[in-house]
Parts: structure tokens; C-alpha cells; sequence
């Protein structure tokens, strides 16, 4: 069967303002509305259109962390995704375990492609897609803004510093998702109803046979350094005199 | 001892600006020795501006026609082959780098540290996470060899050595894959500083409205020496090409002025401009979060104040 896996991470809320505990071990997340990584909203998404177009037959999503994780794998069938995978641990998860975990699953599951975020936006990483490739030697077309599947190759945009890039790629392969990919569909209330009948299988990280290392111990946390707040210019002259005085124009 | 290699990211022969500040970056770990990597179809030009840079003690070269467009999968298996005898291996954090780096650290089973804007230790790294709304200081185990990508709008970059560098071109034997191949490249050409270097930059929101209106940005922009930026929501919009995104998931830079015109400032944008020296915002509404950021705010519509801004400072007065 052709198979997509997802990656769905739950992490904190993008309009949520982050503080750091004032004992610095950590940010405050206590009754902070948690989501699914917008990233991986977008993967999840593209999944759910290529399954559309006929390229694919099932897309299934995965989650590694806590019992919590679930509410973000039932969002995510009820977006669309066939099945969830559980990967259910209190450990720390780097973005190297992430990808062993990945990778066995994507063996497992023999998938055609593997679409996950691109960064998480609570550590802003930035590396499971990569680490994933090069674990299952395949290619990675990372922070993709258009992907055409033809048969047993993709062809991938990817935005990159100076424009944007194709590439081409035999599958299986990975593909990481940058914001402009997609736009992610709504949940509608009756997909949620039988979202609760799909199926989740909950596994534990030694069942594929990963140990989860944390490798990049938390020293502490700081705030960052705070910008003061400057002038405000009545008109266009006084910014114009300022900015002179500064040598900046 | 820590040995640090750096790899040179460059494109039409020459040495991306950004390296000099990642070679600042590994001098943070006292006494150590950096190296630069050069993987080029031709290494020749680029290595020679490698070697001119100040604390670097080497230069590798590592020729091939493939790395006529070097890309994650045939950089990876030579670069994690070079780094046997390394303790550090450090890219930029450019789409390049952060393609590139946690391949190698896989290659390598070893962590990456993302975006680092200090090395304090051979063991010890600050980096922002949150999009930059908290710090986190991380350690590894002494002896780790530890893969990092740099913030590079944390450093100033790195000086002009005395005498350039001994170029050594080396031979590697890891296996290239065929399974991914380079198609195209597309920018939008402009003539303009580049964004991520530039010591001025304009920048615009989804306020200007269209394409046609962010010609107001250019034109100010050619008249300051500035590269112009934009906000997610101008890009998404098509107002702006992908490449001129500032922010969390764009670029981060650290200029000395950024006009930010119709900008509401929310945290991701924020993210990308920490580090510019002077902020200036210009936006029509008073309680806009960019004016908690600004150095100099002016509230007004943008499209009166961008012109007589631009009017008043081509006059000498
Ligand atoms: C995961 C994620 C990642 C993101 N990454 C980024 C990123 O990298 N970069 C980024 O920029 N955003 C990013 N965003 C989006 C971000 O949250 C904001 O939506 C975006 O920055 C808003 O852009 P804006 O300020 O142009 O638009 P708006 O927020 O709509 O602001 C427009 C502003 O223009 C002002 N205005 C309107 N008309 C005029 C006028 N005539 N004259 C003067 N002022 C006027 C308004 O008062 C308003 O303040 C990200 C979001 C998410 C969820």
C-alpha cells in the first residue's frame, strides 16, 4: 500500500507568550493552550491532498511524547489522517530520538514519503526531517513550498535564502513543510465525531527498539535580553533629524 | 584540544559574508583550532577568501562536479567522512546550513545544537528557543563531538588574517547518491545589498497592499544603499518574494537600521530583528506591538510618510 507518515508534535501554542520560570529551569507551561506544531498542520495537510489526488492510499499520522500527545493525533484524524501511532514516553525527546523512533516506523510501515515540519516552534530545531533522511539513506527535500509526486519520483520547491530551488528526488524520500506549502483545512465538528473510531495504536519507544538519549542536557533558561522601549516622532522632519544625528541616513 | 570545521557555504565563486561570523563564533572556545570546508566544482576562489580570514588555521578543499550546486545529500556523506578528526563540526544558520548540518549529525550520531549565539565552552552552547522568547543554555558530556549551526546575526564577523591560511585539497571516498538532484535555482535578481548582510534595511507589511505599492519600498530603499525585507503576511500575500521574509521562519538579521513600515510586530517578526541596532517603525495604528520594540516610532499612514521620508533625505538640509 502507499503510504504516507506525518509527524504530529505537540507543543505550545504559537499565540501563547512564553515566559521563563523565574527560577530558570524551564518556561512556564502550566494551563497553556497546547496545539499541534503549525508545521506539522501543514505536513499533515499535504499528505491528506496527495492521498486526494490518488497518488497515495493511507496516511498515517505519529506523535512521540506523553499521554497528552493523543488530543493532537485525534485533531490530526480528524483532519483527515487513516490511523495514529503513538509513541508514548515521559523521556526527553531530542530531535535525534525523534528521527531513530521515525525511521523504524518508516521501515515498518515501508512508506513512500515521509512529510514532517520543518521546525518544531517550541525548541525551533530544525533537524528530525534531515536526521530521518540520513538514517533511511534517502533523499530529503526540506522546507518545501510545492510538491509534484510523478510516479516514483517527486519534484520538490523549496524556498531557500536566495529564492527558490527544485530539486528532484526518488521516493521513498522526506520532505519537510515551510509555511507557504499549504494552507491547512478546518476540522469540521462530524469529522471529529468519527475521528474517535479511527484507529490509535499506543507503543512505547523499546517495542522499536530506540532507547531515547538526551545528549543536549538544559543548563538553565534565560529571558532573552529585553529591547527599551525608544521616542516617538511627531512627523516625518523630527525622524529625518534623528536618524541624521545618528548617521544612519 | 577542540578542532573546529566550518563549513564554507558559497555561491558564483564567492564566500558567503556569514562565514567570517561563524569563524568569530568557534573562537568563543578557548585554544581551539578552525578549519574551513570548501565543496565546490571549482574550490580555487572561494578557498582563497577562506584563507583570509582571521583565527582560520586551514583550509580543506573537496572538488567534485556535483558540488557545482552542493545540496544536503552529496555534501553529508563527505563532510561526516572529514570529521572524523574533528571535535566540532559548525555551517551557518542559512537554508544552506540548516539543510545540511543535522544530516551530518545523524551521519555522525552525534547532537546538533540549532542557531548557537555564543559557544561559551567546548561543552557549553546558548541558543533561542521560542522563537527567540526564551534562552536556553545546553551542555553535552565532555569528549561529545558536538554539530552546531550558528545565528550568525549574534556575531560580528571575524577579521582579515595577517597571512592566509595553508589550502590543503584532500581526496575523500564516501559514496555520492544519485537519489537526489539538483533542477534549478531561482531568484528574484535585484541589484540591492543583500538581505541578510545588509547594514540598512526597509521593510514591508501586508499594509502596502500589493506588489505595485512595494515599489514605494524600493525606490526609498535604492536612495538609502538599503535591501528591502517583508513581513510573512507580504509574502503570503505575493506582495513580496519568498527570499524577503524577516523572522522566526524567514531570516534573522542584525543590521544597523530597520524601517519597518506598516509591520504590526507580532513575536515571529520580532524574532528576526532583535539584533538590528536601530529600529525605526512607522505604522498607522498607536498601539501596534512593533512601537514596544521601536527605537523611533512614527504614527501615520506609510503611504504619505515613505515618500516625504524619502523626499527629506535626499535633500541636504
Ligand atoms: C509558525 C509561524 C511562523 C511565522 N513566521 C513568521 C516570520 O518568519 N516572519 C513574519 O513576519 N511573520 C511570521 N509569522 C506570522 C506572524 O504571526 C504575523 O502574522 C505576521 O508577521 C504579520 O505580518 P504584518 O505585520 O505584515 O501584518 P499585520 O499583522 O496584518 O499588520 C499590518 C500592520 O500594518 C498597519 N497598517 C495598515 N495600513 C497602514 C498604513 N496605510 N500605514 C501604516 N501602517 C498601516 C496596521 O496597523 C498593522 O499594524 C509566523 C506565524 C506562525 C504561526
Amino acid at each position: 500500500m502507499k503510504r504516507i507518515l506525518v509527524s504530529i508534535k505537540r507543543v505550545v501554542d504559537y499565540n501563547v507568550r512564553i515566559r521563563v520560570k523565574p527560577d530558570g529551569t524551564g518556561v512556564i507551561t502550566d494551563g497553556v493552550k497546547m496545539s499541534v506544531n503549525p508545521f506539522d498542520e501543514i505536513a499533515l495537510e499535504e499528505a491528506l491532498r496527495i492521498k486526494e489526488k490518488g497518488l497515495a492510499e493511507e496516511v498515517v499520522a505519529v506523535s512521540i511524547g506523553p499521554a497528552d500527545c493523543q488530543q493532537q493525533l485525534r485533531t490530526a484524524l480528524a483532519m483527515g489522517a487513516d490511523r495514529a501511532v503513538h509513541v508514548q514516553t515521559d523521556a526527553i525527546i531530542e530531535p535525534g530520538t525523534a528521527a531513530r523512533l521515525m525511521h523504524k516506523l518508516a521501515e515498518r510501515e515501508q512508506v513512500m514519503l515521509a512529510i514532517v515540519g520543518k521546525q518544531a516552534i517550541d525548541d525551533d530545531c530544525n533537524q528530525t526531517g534531515q536526521m530521518l533522511a540520513a538514517l533511511w539513506g534517502r533523499p530529503q527535500a526540506t522546507f518545501a513550498s510545492k510538491v509534484e509526486i510523478n510516479g516514483d519520483q517527486a519534484l520538490v520547491t523549496r524556498e531557500v535564502d536566495a529564492g527558490l530551488e527544485t530539486l528532484e528526488i526518488d521516493l521513498p524520500a522526506v520532505i519537510t513543510a515551510d509555511l507557504r506549502l499549504n494552507e491547512p483545512r478546518y476540522v469540521k465538528l462530524p469529522d471529529i465525531m468519527k475521528a474517535k473510531k479511527k484507529p490509535l495504536e499506543t507503543i512505547d519507544p523499546a517495542a522499536l527498539g530506540v532507547t531515547p538519549v538526551e545528549r543536549l542536557k538544559a543548563v538553565k533558561f534565560d529571558p532573552p535580553a529585553q529591547r527599551s522601549k525608544g521616542v516617538m516622532v511627531k512627523d516625518v522632519q523630527e525622524l529625518v533629524t534623528a536618524l541624521r544625528g545618528k548617521g544612519l541616513v | 584540544m577542540s578542532k573546529i570545521l566550518i563549513v564554507a557555504e558559497h555561491a558564483g565563486g564567492k564566500l558567503n559574508p556569514v562565514i567570517a561570523k561563524c569563524v568569530h563564533c568557534a573562537t568563543g572556545i578557548a585554544g581551539a583550532e578552525i578549519h574551513l570546508a570548501v565543496f565546490a566544482a571549482d574550490a580555487a576562489a572561494v578557498a582563497a577568501q577562506a584563507a583570509q580570514i582571521a583565527g582560520v588555521t586551514k583550509v580543506v578543499t573537496v572538488t567534485h562536479a556535483v558540488h557545482a550546486n552542493p545540496l544536503a545529500a552529496t555534501v553529508a556523506p563527505q563532510l561526516a567522512e572529514l570529521a572524523q578528526g574533528y571535535s566540532h563540526i559548525f555551517g551557518p544558520s542559512t537554508t544552506f546550513g540548516k539543510d545540511l548540518m543535522p544530516r551530518v549529525a545523524a551521519l555522525l550520531d552525534a547532537p546538533q545544537a540549532s542557531d548557537i549565539m555564543a559557544a561559551e565552552s567546548a561543552t557549553r552552547f546558548k541558543r533561542p528557543i521560542y522563537a527567540g522568547n526564551a534562552i536556553i543554555t545546553v551542555e553535552v558530556e565532555a569528549g561529545t563531538r558536538v554539530v552546531a549551526t550558528v545565528r550568525t546575526a549574534s556575531f560580528e564577523a571575524a577579521g582579515a588574517a595577517a597571512s592566509p591560511a595553508p589550502i590543503e585539497a584532500v581526496s575523500l571516498s564516501a559514496a555520492l547518491p544519485t537519489h537526489t538532484r539538483f533542477v534549478s535555482v531561482t531568484s528574484a535578481r535585484s541589484d540591492r545589498p543583500d538581505l541578510q548582510t545588509a547594514k540598512k534595511v526597509v521593510s514591508g507589511g501586508r499594509a502596502l497592499a500589493s506588489t505595485d505599492n512595494f515599489k514605494i519600498l524600493y525606490s526609498l530603499a535604492d536612495k538609502m544603499g538599503a535591501a528591502v525585507g517583508a513581513s510573512r503576511a507580504a509574502v503570503d500575500a505575493g506582495y513580496a518574494a519568498n527570499d524577503m521574509q524577516v523572522g522566526q521562519t524567514g531570516k534573522i538579521i542584525a543590521p544597523d537600521i530597520y524601517l519597518a513600515c506598516g509591520i504590526s510586530g507580532a513575536i515571529q517578526h520580532l524574532t528576526g530583528i532583535k539584533d538590528a541596532r536601530t529600529i525605526v517603525a512607522i505604522n498607522k495604528d498607536p498601539e501596534a506591538p512593533i512601537f514596544e520594540v521601536a527605537d523611533y516610532g512614527l504614527v501615520g499612514d506609510l503611504f504619505q510618510v515613505v515618500p516625504e521620508f524619502e523626499k527629506l533625505i535626499s535633500s541636504d538640509s
